[in-house]
């Protein structure tokens, strides 16, 4: 009977193959790509057809051939008939794959070809997008800076615009305080460099063609020493995927596992498909590669020192936010913003959709305070007292607080007493018992820059009212504070003030209403970090749902060796580097060091570069010139939409499209992993199809594609691809998630979208730490930390040996019991490049911050003709160039003879970078503040000054030490410069002649 | 008869320039014939942002201004280019330049008091912000640029003139420019934070021996003797009386239980913090 039944499906094959060719020119064009028989049998030969294609023309043949091209052979035949049963089992599937019960015998791209075709079957009948009034076709993206819809006419994208939601979307919460009602906009309120994209999708300076560095001969002269010099040259793509595919065969040959590393930008794009996590690290694991293991650059202080303190290390030691938007409302009666900007990070991802929910706050006549060196625009925006702040001694600040807390008894002491240890030795640290120091206002105040009787006047209304602490963009993480020499003892000294104030009491609690919205936290669908189709288990968090809700296969990089990556130019000038671990299952695991090289592997020799640039965006980054023109480098491929900072030191670039010119899956703001439910920035949850909305521009390919066709020469391009497609992909991510419990695929991908409902107001999950604070076991819907980190009993107390809050944490006192600039104690440490630095700081008088970029999402946005590189809050345009800006105090200003939008070049001993400034009041003196993440590298060598970069890549100035020994933190914002006017530029207009 | 208008409201701007770029979004590149020919890539600014910074130390504010061509009932682009069908008024209420029929018209351009309309070098068109009329006209409900304002900054509304002008009345809305009185059918709220100028200050004392923020001192406004408005210090000591004009002379009064009285007299040039006032 199977028999029978198995005959039937394979002589049904050619006759849909057929019928889709009739329907769709595409499946027609498809069908006549190549001349191949492609067989499909059971293994003993019983049963057997083959499939003749030539000419376009498909005939099938009963029976076993020799002469096949491809060979699909089926272990028996009740698996061949699971298998070819509509529609596809993929865990079945992938099972039979996995143990060989299937297996296809045969080229790559002819394998590949007719699956296809099979594919096709599935996709070529799907609709998408929506006919519009005026001629245009409405599709639906995803991004950085949230969901949109791209209306397109004629293969060209006309305009992109947020998504207001209709009827038929799921209904709004509404949010009851104090006898106001509160519902939010039926519209997705996205950040502007989601509005942007047009323009640099359409930037001149898109890479259209595969190209080659004119001196870069694989066979020959390679001239190392001119990456970034010299020009390059179009060649054909088959071309540059031979010279890229050969030179991984002769990488592993000529040295062995280690030598190709893989290095990749910050978030360039979005999606579970197209993304560093998902295929750059299924292509990295097939090939091996040296992992660039990134340090937690956007937590920093928060892992490597607040963790120590409460927990929450999977979290990179952020605490989760769930349902603090109702209780901030309802209870809080402050807000303290400290190092907090969400106007300008928008939390992580999430476009403006906190913005009017501290409106509400506003309304509900919440105080807002602002320590910041900077009146930056969420405290514009919203007003209450600016507090500024001397960058890096905030900790001083917030012993000075406590010291108040302590003396006038504002503090909560049955928390303390229940709730926390070692308070007794830290109060004897605050009062000055221990060490003879009294930690007073007064005490602060000339550190800090602000008054004693401001400090106190802080902590009284703090210790007075219930608050909510806003550390960082986010609620709590992030902020610039936590990424600098004191950026973990800052960070520290938030759990601290927190415990003291009673986390998780009604109104007391981490938060700035960015994060913790009665969203449904039992809906899955999975954030990028969960590792898309990756099959990488260990690197991502793939294997927590993803791996297991979509049935795909694992994939391991067997090389162990990585190279930390703040220490990548001297892994490669000096050929080793020491780094400590970003691992969140333990608080111990950040105390390991790793070494390179490690033993047995080689040095690195090849770079495969992909995504974004990042001169803008890593610590002291002009080192990284230096590397990439070393000898030891034999060959450095870029993968890049742009030719911008990275791409222009590649000796072959390889041009991808962006992801409005292929497939794609993703939830808005979902990034999973380390920020699970990140979801719950945002006030409806937004699952959105990437529709391919225009062909891919010029020659460029999906990174799909390209990895796919490089792979397809080294015989791993159906390993890579399991046969699929990117949007074979995307339904299998869609049927992965909770999505198509709700929602057909067929439905979704026509309408692009889908808004999960939020969660029921009778249901909504409970606020974060209140089962803390109020001594029950834990009850949020949070997988961390895992099982065995509860001392006693699973979900009873913190992460910590105790338990409970830690002054003096245990992790410390056997991790790490003699660094001094992490002391058991978190003593205030002044910065190791600051105002107590003398001697450099009499050279560099000023304190440069660099922060995340208000209009550029690292440098996604930025260059490359961007239509954002007209606000003026963003670069200036100064005799036909677009400079960077710098925000510089009015007295600075005039001390040095600088007036408004005047360029100058900001140095220090490590470079000089030409800004214009913005001279204002609302930066701190002593302090200038620029973003950190310029896309342009554009640096001349100086007679006088050496290296000179007008692109804004202000990173060229900063260190590159760890923010304190024994981490792998950096400490961008601890940076002295100084500044002085610029009337060289013409330099530059030379230099490029 | 429904028109368009739109309601700025300035203490809601946050300076994210969605606006902005949305309006570059739609006509960069891209051509509707009959309302509006392509802006150039760089040097427009249909919508544009400016900003005012107000005050010292840790007493600073700013406000930022979005304008746009004002719309304006009684426009002197009108005027210049209306005969002969250059610049039209749509029943809507919208301003339309036309592409075609303007070509060459620099003076159209120049007549605009509110210097909304952008010349465009290449073309030798004048150019403004159409209030996306073309959308409009497809069946949008709103421009994009109030679409896509994250705060509702920008609010367009399609009303009579007389339910318009009860809003005005009511939400005290304001224009630019209204000694012109050009009728613009842009309006706007609180524009003092832009326009009008703030006197602020911190009330401190000592207390114990050590400097002390005074929360709850009584600070009046005086002008000509009579006391225009009433603050109590807040927690830092702080008061903030806004909406005050330059060029007048204003005093302030201080009193707390327990403390002398302390006035002082200003003249306001612009915005100032006068820094930190103790009481004895």
């Amino acid at each position: 009977m199977r028999t029978t039944i198995l005959k039937t499906m394979l002589l049904g094959i050619p006759i849909v193959l057929k019928r889709t060719a009739r329907k769709y020119a595409e499946q027609k064009e498809l069908m006549g790509k190549y001349d191949a028989v492609i067989q499909i049998q059971i293994k003993d030969g019983s049963v057997g057809r083959s499939y003749h294609f030539k000419n376009g023309k498909l005939k099938s043949q009963s029976g076993v051939r020799k002469e096949a091209d491809v060979r699909i052979i089926f272990k028996d035949v009740p698996t061949a008939v699971r298998l070819l049963t509509p529609p596809v089992d993929r865990a079945e599937a992938v099972h039979s794959a996995k143990n060989f019960a299937v297996i296809q015998v045969g080229p790559d791209h002819i394998v590949q070809w007719f699956h296809d075709m099979l594919n096709n079957m599935d996709t070529l009948g799907l609709q998408y997008g929506t006919p519009m009034p005026d001629g245009t076709t409405r599709y639906t993206t995803n991004g950085n800076g949230g969901p949109t819809f791209v209306y397109v006419k004629e293969d060209k994208i006309i305009r992109i615009t947020p998504i207001d939601l209709d009827d038929s979307d799921a209904e709004s919460y509404t949010i009851h305080a104090r006898g106001k009602s509160f519902t939010p906009k039926r519209s997705g309120v996205v950040d502007p460099h989601a509005l942007c994209l047009k323009s640099t999708i359409y930037s001149e300076k898109r890479i259209l063609h595969p190209m080659k560095r004119v001196d870069f001969d694989p066979d020959g002269e390679r001239n190392p020493q001119n990456r970034g010099k010299s020009g390059y040259e179009r060649i054909s793509w088959d071309e540059a995927l031979d010279i890229v595919a050969k030179e991984i065969q002769r990488q592993k040959r000529k040295y062995g596992p280690g030598a190709i590393a893989l290095n990749f930008g910050s978030h360039h794009q979005w999606g579970n498909v197209g993304y560093y996590l998902s295929s750059l690290l299924r292509f990295g694991n097939l090939i091996g590669f040296t992992r660039i293991h990134p340090n937690p650059d956007s937590w920093e202080g928060w892992y490597w020192g607040a963790s120590h303190h409460y927990g929450s290390a999977l979290r990179v030691g952020i605490p989760s936010f769930y349902s603090t938007v109702e209780d901030c409302l309802k209870e809080a009666e402050m807000i303290v913003f400290w190092s907090s900007d969400p106007e300008t990070t928008s939390g992580y991802a999430s476009g403006h959709e906190g913005t009017q929910r501290r409106f509400w706050a506003k309304e509900l006549g919440i105080d807002f305070v602002h320590i910041d060196p900077n009146l930056n625009p969420t405290a514009q925006l919203y007003g209450g007292r600016w507090v500024p702040i001397r960058p890096g001694t905030d900790s001083a600040l917030a012993h000075g607080i406590m010291h108040t807390w302590i003396t006038e008894e504002l503090y909560d002491k049955d928390y303390i007493a229940t709730k926390t240890t070692g308070f007794e030795e830290w109060k004897d640290h605050i009062l000055g018992t221990s060490d003879g120091v009294a930690k007073t206002p007064e005490w602060q105040a000339d550190e800090t820059g602000v008054s004693a009787h401001v400090c106190r006047a802080l902590a009284r209304a703090w210790g007075n009212k219930k608050t909510y602490l806003s550390a960082g963009g986010l609620g709590a993480g992030f902020g610039g504070a936590c990424r600098g020499a004191n950026g973990s003892q800052w960070a520290r000294n938030m759990i601290l003030m927190m415990a003291m104030q009673g986390l998780g009491k009604p109104g007391i609690n981490f938060g700035n209403l960015q994060a913790g919205t009665p969203m449904d936290h039992n809906f899955y669908f999975p954030g990028y970090a969960e590792g898309g189709i990756s099959g990488e288990l260990n690197f991502t968090a793939a294997a927590i749902n993803n791996y297991t809700r979509m049935p795909h296969v694992i994939t391991m990089n067997p090389v162990k060796q990585m190279i930390p990556r703040l220490a990548l130019p001297e892994a490669i000038l000096e050929g080793k580097a020491e780094g400590y671990l970003w691992d969140g299952q333990s608080l111990e695991n950040q105390f390991t060091p790793f070494k390179y090289p490690m033993p047995g592997y080689s040095p690195i020799h090849m770079i495969y570069r992909y995504g974004s640039s990042s001169f803008g965006t890593i610590a002291n980054s002009g080192r990284m010139i230096e590397a990439y023109r070393d000898d030891s480098i034999d060959f450095v491929v870029n993968q890049s939409i742009w030719m911008e900072g990275d791409a222009e030191f590649a000796d072959i670039i390889l041009p991808a499209c962006t992801s409005f010119e292929r497939w794609d899956i993703s939830e808005w703001g979902n990034s999973g992993g380390y920020i699970h439910h990140n979801t719950d920035q945002l006030n409806h949850r937004m699952v959105v199809m990437q529709h391919k909305c225009i062909e891919p521009l010029g020659e460029s390919k999906s990174d799909y594609q390209i990895f796919s066709d490089i792979l397809s020469r080294l015989g791993l391009g159906v390993m890579f691809t399991e046969a699929c497609r990117e949007i074979d992909w995307c339904k299998r991510v869609f049927e992965s998630s909770d999505t198509a419990r709700h929602i057909s695929w067929k439905k979704f991908v026509k309408k692009g979208y889908y808004v999960v409902p939020p969660e029921p107001a009778e249901t909504r999950d409970p606020v974060a730490y209140r089962w803390y604070a109020e001594g029950r076991p834990k009850d949020l819907p949070e997988p961390m930390p895992i099982p065995s980190q509860f001392g006693e009993k699973f979900l009873h107390g913190l992460e910590t040996q105790s338990g409970k809050i830690e002054f003096l944490p245990n992790s410390l006192k056997r991790g790490d019991p003699d660094n001094d600039e992490r002391p058991i104690i978190n003593k205030y440490i002044p910065s190791w490049e600051g105002r107590q630095t003398k001697a450099l700081y009499d050279k560099f008088p000023l304190q440069m911050l660099s922060t995340h970029s208000r209009y550029s999402f690292h440098t996604y946005n930025d260059g490359k003709d961007s239509t954002i590189n007209d606000i003026e809050d963003h670069r200036v345009l100064v005799d036909g160039y677009y400079y960077w800006v710098l925000r510089l105090n009015n007295d600075d200003a005039t001390d040095r003879g600088i007036k408004h939008h005047d360029l100058v070049r900001m140095y220090n001993e490590r470079g000089s970078v030409i800004c214009a400034v913005d001279v204002s009041p609302m930066i701190a003196k002593g302090v200038v503040k620029a973003f950190e993440s310029a896309a342009i590298l554009d640096v001349i060598e100086h007679p006088k000054y050496g290296r000179v970069d007008r692109g804004g890549c202000v990173n060229l100035l900063t260190p590159k030490r760890a923010q304190v020994k024994k981490t792998s933190g950096m400490g961008s914002n601890s940076c002295l410069v100084e500044i002085e006017p610029w009337t060289d530029s013409a330099l530059f207009v030379t230099a490029a002649e | 008869m429904n028109k368009w208008n739109m309601i700025v409201d300035v203490a809601k701007c946050e300076n994210c320039h969605n606006c902005t770029l949305s309006v570059k979004d739609e006509h960069v590149d891209n051509n509707f014939p009959g309302y509006a020919a392509p802006q150039p890539q760089h040097g427009h600014d249909w919508i544009k942002i400016t900003r005012n910074v107000r005050g010292s130390s840790h007493m600073v504010d700013t406000a930022y201004l979005p304008t746009m061509c004002n719309h304006c009932d009684d426009a002197p682009c009108l005027k210049v280019g209306g005969k002969d069908g250059a610049v039209k008024k749509r029943r809507d209420g919208i301003m339309i330049i036309d592409p075609e029929k303007a070509k060459g018209r620099k003076d159209i351009a120049e007549s605009c008091p509110h210097n909304a309309i952008a010349w465009n070098e290449e073309l030798e068109i004048p150019q403004i912000w159409i209030f996306d009329a073309h959308l409009l006209d497809n069946g949008w409900k709103e421009p994009r640029a109030s679409q896509c304002c994250p705060t509702d900054a920008l609010e367009a509304v399609k009303i009579s003139d007389s339910e318009m002008k009860e809003r005005v009345v009511n939400d005290k809305l304001e224009t630019l420019l209204p000694e012109l009185g050009l009728k613009p059918r842009i309006y706007y709220k609180n524009l003092h934070r832009y326009a009008k100028h703030f006197l602020g200050g911190t009330i401190v004392t000592e207390a114990s021996g050590q400097r002390e923020c005074l929360s709850g001192a009584t600070v009046n406004l005086q002008q000509d003797n009579k006391i225009i408005d009433t603050q109590s210090s807040d927690m830092f000591g702080d008061f903030k009386f806004d909406k005050l004009e330059a060029g007048h002379h204003y005093t302030i009064e201080v009193t707390c239980v327990d403390h002398s009285i302390k006035t002082m007299d200003v003249a306001l040039g612009k915005s100032i913090y006068l820094g930190e006032i103790e009481l004895t």
